[in-house]
């Protein structure tokens, strides 16, 4: 059971990593100054986010590891990231819609992770709660005037919504470890958000002017380890400085 | 709203106010871009509240503002310099009567 609730924390800060440090990319190339402050700030509160979540896992494993050790000593089959965090960052209507999903489910998941019995948890869940509800206000007004914006723009967030959508059949992956935490009331039921999730983003859509493509959902895997071809060659950026100088600090 | 386009294809300036803890009032912070009020104060949160010095934030459009002029602070300001009488300090409290 608590190698079950590893993985479910490790699930939980994997996926701020991976989305924290593909915001960061951004820093310096925002399209204006204020923008890629926010970007940065975006990122900062998601790596925060991963580096307690990441932290609480390493304690729970009890094998003396800690949140460096998750984060830079891993191989990407190590890794429990939803695959749509690592597609790389596309422009910025691709950044700010992959954001959006991103933050709609999470209102929905930390909101019921910051309930459960286990405090460390809930405390964790509910502060990225918090942040979280800047990133959806964020996001959310920028897929709203990109897609009700000019027919480029407009183009760009469809293309971009056509593309991230088509990930999101992950957020509500579930296996029998998941169901056997859920039923403590340790861990959170995806399905249950399901309708919320949709409600929210079909409201956002709908000011946006952009439809939902038709289309069927990607293979889930990222739960499992399994990842697109991207983590690789992100990993190698995010970890080489630490992996070149072992034990070393600031 | 400003009817003209500008001309260096900029989006319009905003004004930004942030009021520290204590209830203390709103202090000009600076300035931001934004295309419109609820970008601006996104875009002001963002760049001025990092370090938690606010509780509150208030953007206005630059082009609301009507300020004094430089030149114009002779005739402005140069009065209420010299005249000692209009402030509280100056008079003396009569014997008998009560000072707050």
């Amino acid at each position: 059971m608590s190698s079950a609730l590893f993985e479910f924390v490790l699930r939980l800060g994997d996926d701020r990593l991976v989305l924290g440090h593909r915001n960061s990319e951004w820093c310096g190339h925002g399209p204006i100054l204020e923008e890629d402050i926010a970007l940065a700030n975006i990122s900062l509160d998601l790596v925060g986010q991963a580096q307690l979540f990441l932290g609480l896992a390493a304690r729970i494993e009890n094998q003396g590891r800690d949140a460096d050790a998750l984060a830079y000593w891993r191989d990407e089959y190590q890794f429990r990231n939803l695959q749509m965090v690592e597609l790389p960052r596309g422009d910025f209507g691709f950044t700010m819609v992959r954001q959006f999903l991103f933050s709609a489910w999470s209102h929905q998941f930390l909101d019921a992770v910051a309930k459960v019995g286990r405090q460390d948890l809930a405390g964790i869940a509910a502060k990225a709660f918090k942040e979280n509800r800047y990133h959806l206000r964020h996001s959310s007004q920028w897929v709203i005037r990109l897609g009700d914006g000019t027919d480029e723009s407009h183009r760009r967030v469809q293309a971009a919504l056509d593309e991230a959508w088509l990930w999101t059949g992950e957020f509500f992956y579930q296996d029998d470890a998941d169901r056997a935490l859920a039923a403590e009331g340790i861990a959170a039921d995806p399905e249950a958000m399901r309708e919320p999730f949709g409600a929210l983003v079909g409201e956002v859509l709908r000011q946006a002017q952009l439809t939902l493509p038709a289309a069927p959902m990607r293979m889930v895997g990222g739960r499992k380890g399994r990842h697109t071809e991207h983590l690789g060659h992100m990993l190698a950026e995010m970890q080489i400085v630490a992996r070149s100088h072992p034990g070393a600090g600031w | 709203m400003a009817t003209d386009e500008k001309k260096d294809g900029e989006w319009p300036l905003w004004e930004v106010f942030t009021q520290p803890p204590g209830g203390k009032p709103h202090e000009h912070a600076g300035s931001v871009h934004a295309a419109d009020a609820e970008m601006a104060l996104q875009n002001a949160r963002d760049v001025y509240t990092r370090r938690g010095e606010a509780v509150s934030v208030w953007v206005v459009p630059s082009a609301a503002i009507t300020a004094s002029a430089p030149g114009d602070a002779g005739p402005f300001f140069d009065p209420g310099n010299d005249k000692p009488y209009r402030h509280p300090q100056f008079y003396k409290t009569p014997r008998g009567v009560k000072v707050f």
